[in-house]
């Protein structure tokens, strides 16, 4: 039983060697001339604007956890679609029951005003 | 008639649910007169009720020439599991007598209070705790099983507890207590102590038995071995001494005085701190199975009766002689337990329960009458301003001091015989001198009180006045380390009030309880005429079915029994007229038998420095262990070994405090912690 | 399908109707009217438990329990439900907060518990637990102005989120060691292959969390600052109905695992350790909690200390008694938060010493709170007592006297602390006295709380049975 777990363990085993090898390695090797420019904000070499922490509108936020929920309804739509002879009417059931359950919560989105970006 | 049993429990049950809905919902609002009467009548009948229907029990069982014990099982309370407690309750004669003192003289508690509660704030409050009180009384005293009775054992502590922390916001000066709050806490604490031995007998008892009934436990109780039978009868009458106020656990007693008046007739006098002379007389034949306990009952009894009497000799607060000599009436009791005479104790426990209920009632009519002063030393002549009470006071005091033909005549010279009977001629003696120091100090109470010369208008720290030449100089008492004594003069604490006092007789509200009690106190004794007169007197007769007695029943000779009665009436006749004639006639004698035995005097006054010793052994070196040990350990006054406990709890506490940091972080490491022991434990053990 | 919807009534109606709620609350957008439709919901749901009670057996395959048990379980947290909304809305109002979300959430909440009290199925558990998690950290981030509710709402999130994963994982060791999901079917896999080190391993994590979720040392750490940072009223609803839930769904997995290890001496003692621990921490640091919020956060650990004590029995009589446990303890600790709720405004009345000289203002809420602090410290004759007493003699039962000692040693404890907020209440005068008023419907629904916890305490023996059946059927 704890053999079928070798290959893991070597894994383990080489992924940690591996890290810890390299960034010793780097540290061990590489040249350290530190100066201003080197140590300024690296933002694709363009001189850095602002502060990096920007307030950001939390409407950005609700649409953004919207859309996550209305994704996953489709990602659940695809086994569902695969197997849909499988499953028959049930499934069909199943699947109209859990949409409309969705649906009761995009009205709900859509009366509180959650999509109104003002 | 005795299935009805179950109402006198329900009644004061019902009063104290209805009282308490009038105090939740302020009934008493507008605080008008005719409210008060109106719930004082209320409880006062929800505890008559029950009376009438105990008088009629009684009646009944009266009429029978067999008078078995009925059980009454309300119903099964836990029906589940291991064990089956059954709400039920024993009616037998023992039980029926008590439940007629408990009824009876708290029927005419409850009236007193009408009207000496009239115009507190907390007067449906007040009795609302009176009924919850009679409640757990008559649980107590009426349980089938020790589950029922160890229920309302609890519940007369509560309600002790609240009734003496009536005025919370009171100021009450006890040794090392400041408020009346000190005092309950100190009585709950105390009675915590004699409660855990209780549990323990009871755990012990259902070990070896797997019941609680009473009538299982007497019928079976040869299935006990000689050790268990010990301990477990020590373990009760440990019990019983924090309930019963004995040594080592009485000190609660005294500063439980700092309860309305009534309290203290009713649960300090009368019925709740006999409750541990009525268990051990229902666990008789227990009892009679471990001889060291019983000569250990005796000896604590015998001697925690003279203590309380020398202390009861010099006190100066009305209530504390009361309260010393409750003490010291309870240690006969246990002397009569003791020496195997269980029906005499319980004899007793009737008969000081109506004259010591008649003290307690006049010293609070007293009281009302001097406006709160409790200071015998500032009284005096009070007896043409109240007849009523001081002749009822006479009457109660002779029979606590054991006058010929009074009911404490009968009970306590039976006492003493039988503690002579039974071979304890030491325990005879101290109990004897004990006997005549309850007389003096009835006599010292009764004269200060109500006749010489008035002192109530004066400023008792006067040197020059020639009858409070008992009073010592100001001051002079103040040589051992504190003041904190409740009846020291210190000239001008006391002093006038600026007003003066106009005392007057009470309100027939009071004064009839005090007349009934009265009569009680010289009449009951006739129920346990000595065997010299009646070879059966009606007392033994009826508890013959329920209270076993020691098998040598104890025959004297008439000749010697005459004499111990006539040693008895002597020594209370001499005690009473030596009282008199040093209060009331050479008031200097007692003068100079202070100074010239001021050690004993003052060591009387500071009750032989037991609190002080409780102190010194366990307060003290907590408190030096912190001061001295954990540097400028900032403790708070530390006053008693239970609070000791505590404050180890509450460091641990404070202890445990800091682990709750707040972050977030923190927690997550401790449940990694916590994630590696459990699997570390469960699967890698 | 429609027999299972049927088998599973209560779930059922709630899903159902939290529909109903969500719609009704995006269309006519009224949080009283959201208040009285879930208190409708609630009452719904325990009407169709004792109407229609379910038969024993299983619904949807082998996912979810029906029966005595479930019936049971999902009373608890009606019950809980019902009562947290009746005593929410004078302090919702208060508080500015008076959201129907707030209602909806909470019931959305009680549908998870209600998946974990009847669920046969590992995943089943772990569905439940999740839904009424989250549910629970938004109800304590509720206050959004208050900085102690939003760090609550964080804290809860963070750590039980941790506690969580922990939970995934030792499903999936489970899974890996057995290959099954259906507790029964993990049972029969345990009898003929055996049991081994990664089991072990799973079942461990797996305690972990549902210790979490019921605070016992020293999984602990988040209680006082969830329950002194939320809403006062949520944390009554996290303090009982979530308790009840981890405890019910433990009780499954443990009685399931039980028919293939019956007995097993390590899990007694690993859970009479925890129990001593929670028992002796949650007293002792509830000792030293001026703030009462705080020292309920405490003696609920306690509590859950207590409860643990009936599981470390391991007996049927063992889990009974934490079911009636449970129940007495939601119905008082409701109780207890419900006169802080009713009371307190803008975080006033934290300290037990602001509830000097209640009793003078307001009696009756002084009254209904001492029952309620007597029954938490287990004195007779309330329903506390029953409780403790059920489980300690389970403990005793269990040959595990010590276990029971313990726990009524700490039980004397507890009643310092809680008798002082009585000896505030009545034996202090008031302070300059602090704004407090009480409206009907929440008094009215404590003193029907405070009548049921005496009531359970005198006449324990029918709901006891109905707890002892709950069990006997459940574990056949």
């Amino acid at each position: 039983m704890i053999e079928a777990y070798l290959p893991i363990f070597a894994m383990i085993v080489i992924a940690i060697v591996l890290g810890v090898l390299l960034l010793t390695l780097g540290r061990l090797l590489g040249p350290k001339r530190s100066n201003s420019e080197k140590m300024s904000t690296y933002e694709s070499g363009i001189e850095p604007v602002g502060t990096a922490k920007a307030r950001i509108s939390v409407k950005y936020y609700l649409v953004a956890m919207f859309f996550i929920i209305f994704d996953i309804e489709v990602i659940f739509m695809y086994p569902w679609a695969v197997n849909l002879r499988e499953f028959g009417v049930s499934g069909l059931v199943s699947m109209i029951t859990f949409a409309l359950l969705l649906l009761v919560g995009y009205f709900y989105i859509l009366k509180k005003g959650g999509l109104e970006w003002n | 008639m005795h299935q009805y049993i179950f109402l006198t429990i329900l009644f004061p049950l019902a009063g104290f649910l209805i009282n308490s809905l009038f105090t939740l919902t302020n009934f008493l609002g507008w605080r008008t007169k005719e409210r008060e009467t109106l719930v004082g009548l209320f409880s006062s009948l929800m505890i008559a009720i029950p009376f009438g229907i105990v008088v009629a029990i009684f009646l009944e069982m009266l009429s029978e020439a067999e008078r078995p014990a009925h059980l009454v099982e309300v119903y099964q309370w836990m029906n589940t599991g291991l064990m089956n407690v059954a709400i039920a309750y024993q009616v037998d004669t023992l039980s029926v007598l008590m439940a007629l003192i408990v009824t009876g003289v708290g029927t005419l508690i409850h009236i007193y209070s009408i009207g000496y509660m009239h115009g507190d704030d907390g007067f449906s409050r007040f009795f609302s705790y009176l009924n919850l009180f009679i409640f757990a009384m008559m649980n107590l005293i009426l349980g089938a099983n020790m589950v029922v009775m160890f229920l309302g054992w609890e519940g007369v502590g509560l309600c002790s507890y609240l009734l003496i922390g009536f005025w919370y916001d009171r100021k009450f000066e006890g040794t090392a207590i400041v408020s009346t709050g000190d005092a309950a806490k100190k009585a709950f604490i105390t009675n915590r102590v004699g409660d855990f031995a209780m549990l323990g007998a009871m755990f012990l008892i259902f070990q070896t038995l797997g019941s609680l009934n009473y009538t299982d436990i007497i019928a079976k109780r040869d299935a006990f071995d000689g050790t268990t039978v010990f301990w477990i009868t020590l373990l009760i009458f440990i019990g019983c001494t924090g309930k019963s106020a004995q040594l080592p656990l009485f000190v609660w007693l005294p500063d439980a005085m700092a309860g309305p008046t009534p309290v203290s007739a009713l649960i300090h006098a009368a019925t709740m701190v006999t409750s541990g002379i009525y268990i051990t007389a229902r666990l008789s034949p227990l009892f009679l199975m471990a001889p060291q306990t019983m000569e250990i009952i005796a000896v604590v009894g015998a001697i925690t009766a003279i203590f309380a009497g020398t202390v009861g000799l010099v006190q100066n607060d009305i209530k504390k002689v009361l309260a010393y000599s409750t003490v010291s009436q309870l240690g006969f009791m246990f002397l009569a337990l003791g020496v195997g005479a269980f029906q005499i104790a319980i004899f007793h426990v009737m008969t000081h329960a109506f004259f010591k209920a008649c003290l307690f009632l006049g010293s609070g009519s007293v009281i009302h009458a001097m406006h709160e002063e409790q200071d015998i030393r500032k009284m005096g002549g009070l007896r043409k301003y109240m007849p009523s009470t001081s002749t009822t006071f006479f009457i109660a005091s002779l029979a606590l001091a054991g006058f010929p033909l009074t009911a404490g005549f009968f009970s306590k010279d039976a006492i003493l015989a039988e503690a002579f009977a039974s071979g304890h001629i030491v325990l005879y003696a101290i109990g004897t001198v004990a006997a005549f120091c309850t007389a003096f100090y009835s006599m010292r109470l009764c004269v200060l009180t109500f006749l010489g010369e008035e002192r109530f208008n004066k400023s008792v720290a006067a040197p020059t006045t020639s009858s409070v030449a008992e009073q010592e100089p100001g001051g002079g008492h103040g040589d051992h380390g504190y003041d904190a004594h409740d009846d020291h003069g210190h000239g001008d604490a006391h002093g006038a009030d600026g007003h003066a006092i106009h005392p007057h007789e009470s309100p027939a509200f009071m004064t009839v309880p005090l007349w009934i009690l009265a009569a009680l106190s010289l009449g009951a004794g006739f129920l346990g005429l000595p065997a010299v007169v009646t070879e059966h007197s009606w007392i033994h007769g009826w508890l013959e079915s329920s209270v076993m007695q020691a098998e040598a029943a104890h025959h004297l000779s008439h000749e010697t029994e005459w004499i111990l009665l006539g040693i008895g009436s002597l020594v209370a006749v001499l005690g009473l007229g030596f009282g008199y004639f040093v209060y009331a006639m050479r008031i200097e004698i007692a003068a100079s038998a202070k100074r010239s035995l001021a050690f004993l005097y003052t060591t009387l006054l500071d009750k032989y420095y037991i609190d002080e010793l409780y102190e010194l052994l366990f307060v003290r070196p907590v408190q030096w262990l912190s001061d001295k040990v954990l540097f400028r350990f900032d403790t708070s006054v530390v006053d008693g070994t239970v609070n000791g406990i505590g404050d180890i709890f509450m460091s641990l506490g404070n202890g445990l405090r800091k682990w709750q940091s707040g972050v977030a972080q923190n927690y997550a490491v401790a449940i990694t912690f916590g994630l590696i022991l459990v699997i570390a434990f469960i699967a890698f053990r | 399908m429609l027999n299972d919807l049927l088998l599973t009534l209560p779930i059922t109606i709630a899903t159902v109707w939290v529909l109903v709620l969500i719609l009704c609350e995006a269309f006519v957008h009224n949080a009283n009217l959201t208040r009285w439709l879930t208190a409708i919901g609630f009452a719904g749901i325990i009407a169709s438990i004792f109407l229609i009670p379910s038969p024993e057996g299983y619904a949807y395959g082998t996912m979810l329990r029906t029966g005595t048990f479930t019936n049971f379980s999902n009373f608890i947290f009606a019950v809980s439900g019902l009562l947290v909304v009746s005593i929410s809305d004078k302090y919702l109002e208060e508080e500015e907060i008076n959201f129907g979300e707030y209602y909806i959430i909470l019931f959305i909440s009680t549908i998870g518990m209600m998946l974990m009290g009847s669920a046969a199925n590992l995943s089943v558990i772990f569905i439940g637990l999740e839904t009424m998690s989250v549910a629970l950290y938004t109800l304590a981030g509720m206050l959004r102005k208050d900085v102690r509710s939003n760090e609550a709402a964080m804290k809860y999130f963070l750590l039980g989120s941790f506690a969580t994963g922990f939970f995934l994982y030792g499903i999936a060791l489970i899974y890996g060691a057995t290959g099954e999901l259906a507790l029964p079917r993990i049972a029969a896999s345990l009898q003929t292959n055996g049991v081994s080190t990664l089991f072990w391993i799973g079942l461990s994590l797996l305690m972990i969390g549902f210790l979490f979720k019921v605070s016992a040392v020293p999984f602990h750490q988040w209680t006082p600052d969830v329950y002194e940072g939320s809403p006062t009223t949520a944390a009554a609803f996290m303090s009982t109905g979530s308790k009840a839930a981890a405890f019910s769904s433990l009780i499954i997995v443990l009685s399931n695992i039980s028919i293939a290890l019956p007995n097993n001496a390590v899990l007694q003692t690993a859970f009479a350790y925890i129990a001593v621990a929670t028992m002796a921490v949650g007293n002792i640091t509830a000792l030293t909690q001026d703030n009462l919020k705080r020292m309920l956060a405490y003696s609920s650990i306690a509590h859950a200390g207590y409860m643990l004590v009936g599981i470390a029995a391991g007996s049927n009589e063992g889990y009974s008694g934490v079911l009636y446990y449970a129940l007495i303890y939601t119905l008082m600790n409701v109780g207890a938060f419900g006169v802080i709720a009713v009371l307190e405004r803008h975080r006033t009345l934290t300290n037990a010493s602001d509830y000097a000289g209640l009793f003078k203002q307001h009696p009756l809420l002084a009254g209904l709170m001492a029952v309620f602090m007597f029954s938490l410290a287990g004195l007779p004759p309330f329903g506390g007592f029953v409780g403790k007493y059920k489980v300690f003699a389970a403990a005793v039962e269990a040959d595990l006297t010590w276990l029971a000692i313990v726990g009524v040693l700490a039980s004397v404890v507890s009643v310092y602390y809680y008798l002082r907020v009585v000896i505030f209440m009545f034996m202090r005068d008031p302070e300059p006295a602090p704004q407090a008023n009480a409206n009907a419907t929440g008094s009215f629904a404590l003193v029907a709380i405070a009548v049921i916890v005496f009531l359970m305490g005198i006449f324990p023996t029918e709901v006891l049975k109905l707890a002892d059946n709950a069990m006997k059927v459940a574990l056949k």
